[in-house]
């Protein structure tokens, strides 16, 4: 009996430990992104922009994105026309399939996916470049040059996304709707004219405000957590992997998080 | 005659969480010198020229660069003592999305914003044939050996003209032949740019190449200090261990 006590006093203290290990971290986290945030504003209002920097991360994002975001774009407009025609021709509401294809793309899934897409092309490559800097210590190296590195490499990829990620969206919204009309051409003749006018039909300014208004926080959120996972990487060669990884999964996840509250946002309007 | 003191450190404390890196290190870099820190991995030694240059803060202690005292500087005045100080990288730490010209160029015009375009390409091309690298110019780091990167590291750092310079480690990871290159490029920047140095390292037969004056760093503490020719006579054990 005192055994079996004694194992439960053992586990349970780990337990205690594990927990205070835990929350420990956690803070020290959040601390981190508090100062990281701070930072970046600091800087942001006190530092002139390198536009030339700014310049080249919104050619580099634009030109990295745009060929995935051209096929999924018009794979997930013919997707949602392919899958969405059958019950729409049961009830009789073929005509309204342009329209439902165009308000979903414009409100949801053409902001989303392309902010997933980019998370995983952009945000992992700001993760392995600024990581890859901060191990081989050219961040150091820049510092000593008397460059400030938040100015020079976070703030340039941080605009550069949020700038980007909209027009990337507008982008991703127009090849779906093209896809779309790609799709009722399966099985129907419609011009691409009248598809598009039946489309914008069902279109309010309502659904386009919000959308672009969430995909330059999608932008943010990418460039922001890309460059934090890249400048805060350890020291190893291994901590590049670590902080593509790391950056791709949390800014997926905040993603989501920041969607959810975006729709519950344009929900009470 | 007593040359100038252009580097003095005291009683110099930094530790990284409940690990002590440097307990009390106490130095000065004279004038035109070329002064060796010496010790094993781990002893400390690239975190004390990291707080030359300020890229870590020291805990306690004081470093006094030139007319400056480095805790708690302004960030105008530390401008002024990076002007004066170039680093030399371990791994050279060149800019791997710029060629060899645009390296050059961002380290000379971030430091100074005067030039015109002709002066920095004057200067870059200059910095280059003192390293005897001007074929390279338009080269991307990637296409580099690792000694040649220490030479456009090097020529990257002599660029901004500086009084100082702190090599980390300069010959680690290179072949014999080009270590002793590299070591031969460090007299000859000190011979004809009179600057002085401090260069980190545990290669010996750098040390035996570049020394004038040798500090031995253990357990985060200045264990000996002196001339080659002290540390080679020297029958303490530790000390023997480098010099066999």
């Amino acid at each position: 009996m005192p055994t079996k006590l004694n194992k439960k006093l053992t586990d349970y203290n780990s337990f205690i430990i594990e927990m205070k290990e835990f929350f420990v971290t956690f803070f020290i986290n959040v601390a981190n992104v508090v100062d990281y945030l701070k930072n970046i504003t600091r800087n942001l209002f006190t530092n002139k922009l390198e536009f030339q920097e700014f310049l080249k991360q919104c050619y580099q994002i634009g030109n990295k994105s745009v060929g995935l975001i051209s096929i999924t774009g018009i794979i997930i407009g013919l997707v949602l026309t392919i899958q969405s025609r059958p019950p729409l021709v049961e009830f009789g509401a073929v005509a309204m399939l342009p329209g439902m294809v165009a308000v979903s793309l414009i409100r949801e899934m053409g902001p989303v996916i392309t902010a997933l897409i980019c998370a995983g092309k952009i945000g992992s490559s700001m993760g392995a470049e600024l990581g890859s800097m901060r191990v081989t210590e050219q961040i150091d190296a820049m510092e000593v040059s008397n460059t400030n590195p938040v100015n020079f490499l976070i703030i340039p990829r941080v605009l550069a996304a949020t700038v980007m990620i909209p027009i990337l969206t507008l982008y991703a919204d127009a090849i779906g709707i093209f896809g779309s009309w790609l799709g009722v051409n399966i099985k129907d003749d419609v011009s691409l004219q009248l598809f598009i006018t039946q489309a914008f039909k069902s279109v309010e300014f309502i659904d386009i405000i919000p959308a672009i208004i969430k995909s330059f926080f999608f932008g943010a959120v990418i460039g922001l957590v890309g460059c934090y996972k890249g400048f805060n990487a350890g020291r190893g060669t291994e901590s590049v992997g670590i902080a593509a990884n790391s950056a791709v999964v949390t800014a997926s996840l905040l993603l989501i998080i920041v969607d959810l509250i975006a729709v519950q946002i344009t929900d009470l309007l | 005659m007593e040359k100038n003191i252009i580097i003095d450190i005291k009683n110099l404390k930094k530790s990284f969480g409940d690990q002590k890196v440097l307990d009390g290190v106490t130095l000065q870099l004279h004038e035109k010198e070329n002064l060796v820190v010496l010790g094993k991995s781990g002893s400390g030694k690239s975190v004390l020229i990291k707080c030359i240059v300020s890229l870590l803060k020291h805990d306690e202690g004081s470093i006094q660069v030139g007319d400056n005292e480095l805790t708690n500087i302004k960030e105008e005045d530390l401008i002024e003592v990076r002007k004066k100080i170039g680093f030399l990288f371990q791994g050279a730490a060149l800019y791997d999305s710029m060629t060899v010209r645009e390296n050059l160029t961002f380290a000379l015009s971030r430091l100074n914003e005067d030039f015109s375009k002709e002066e920095v390409t004057t200067k870059i091309e200059e910095a280059l044939a003192n390293v005897s690298m001007p074929e390279s110019i338009d080269k991307m780091p990637s296409e580099l050996s690792g000694g040649m990167k220490k030479r456009i590291g090097l020529a990257r750092t002599l660029v901004v003209n500086p009084k100082i310079i702190l090599y980390d480690e300069p010959t680690t990871g290179l072949d014999p032949i080009t270590s002793d290159e590299i070591s031969n490029l460090i007299n000859d920047t000190k011979n004809k740019f009179n600057n002085s140095s401090i260069i980190i390292t545990h290669d010996i037969k750098c040390v035996q190449t570049v020394a004038d004056r040798i500090i031995m760093i253990k357990d985060g503490k200045v264990y000996k200090e002196g001339t080659l020719e002290e540390f080679s006579k020297d029958s303490d054990p530790y000390i023997k261990s480098f010099f066999k």
